[in-house]
């Protein structure tokens, strides 16, 4: 433990804080059922993952996982814009975003 | 170390307005909270010297993606409606199914040899634009300019599903 020369607390109270955000996204996606809702339940476990990427490169010194970062925050842009373009088609159908309305997707 | 206190205050709001997130009825509240998050999350990059990222995460997660979010909740206009809950026991399979996630990435955690160690000190600048920018156009170039691809067909598909119901109402 090299307490003078280290940037901010320790490493692995990054990582829990990260697995508990994650953990949060998950229950919240299994829990929730609004639509949107579980999108943004998604965006907190990407945002999770990123933390994570964020803490292992500043520990091992190595660039490469921000750029893995800005490639899921790229990724999830997209995500974003697609899903609610599929919410707002989804409503203008069944007038409703709950997701136990569409289980006819299964037949 | 005030550091240490800092960003331990840092990491249970985050957590707090997470778990808001998650809990509150409505939908503009997790909106809101999911913003609240994200800034937490942005200090937490600050704090960690990645300063491109945590630009980066203001601007695009704060400011788009929550934005875009937002707006399709008030063109919706679901205020009236209340989201009905699941039951009682899907809810306790989803926190037992969470929790024991949770467990299992702690113990993994705890089994590491990364425990309790700081960060190292010997490269401070890789979190800036300068050192990013070199390897994003140098090393991960294709990658790059496949993004571009990507970004456009995500704006067309968004587009196309977005019209062609209209049409098919009208």
């Amino acid at each position: 433990m090299q307490a003078a020369s280290s940037i901010g607390t320790s490493l692995d109270f990054y990582l829990f804080v990260s697995f508990a955000l994650f953990t949060i996204g998950a229950i919240g996606a299994m829990t929730r059922k609004n639509m949107i809702v579980l999108l943004m339940c998604i965006e907190l476990m990407l945002n999770a993952v990123n933390l994570m990427l964020v803490t292992f490169s500043t520990y091992y010194g190595n660039g490469d996982a921000q750029i893995f970062v800005f490639f899921t925050m790229v990724v999830a842009a997209a995500e974003a814009t697609v899903g609610l373009s599929i919410i707002i088609m989804a409503y203008r159908n069944l007038k409703s975003i709950d997701i136990d309305m569409y289980n006819q997707l299964k037949n | 170390m005030s550091l240490q206190i800092i960003s331990i205050i840092l990491g249970s709001l985050t957590l707090a307005s997470a778990l808001m997130v998650v809990l509150s009825k409505h939908p503009v509240r997790s909106v809101i909270y999911l913003v609240i998050t994200f800034f937490f999350i942005t200090a937490m990059y600050i704090m960690m010297n990645a300063q491109f990222l945590a630009i980066v995460n203001m601007i695009v997660y704060a400011g788009a993606i929550m934005v875009l979010f937002l707006f399709v909740l008030m063109l919706l206009n679901l205020n009236k409606e209340v989201e009905p809950m699941n039951t009682r026991g899907a809810q306790l399979a989803a926190f037992i199914a969470g929790g024991s996630l949770f467990l299992v990435l702690i113990t993994a955690l705890k089994d590491t040899l990364i425990l309790g160690q700081t960060y190292r000190q010997q490269d401070n600048n890789i979190g800036l634009v300068k050192e990013l920018g070199n390897l994003l156009f140098s090393k991960y170039i294709v990658a790059f300019e496949l993004t571009s691809i990507l970004f456009i067909a995500a704006m067309v598909g968004a587009i196309l599903l977005a019209k062609r119901e209209k049409q098919i109402i009208e």
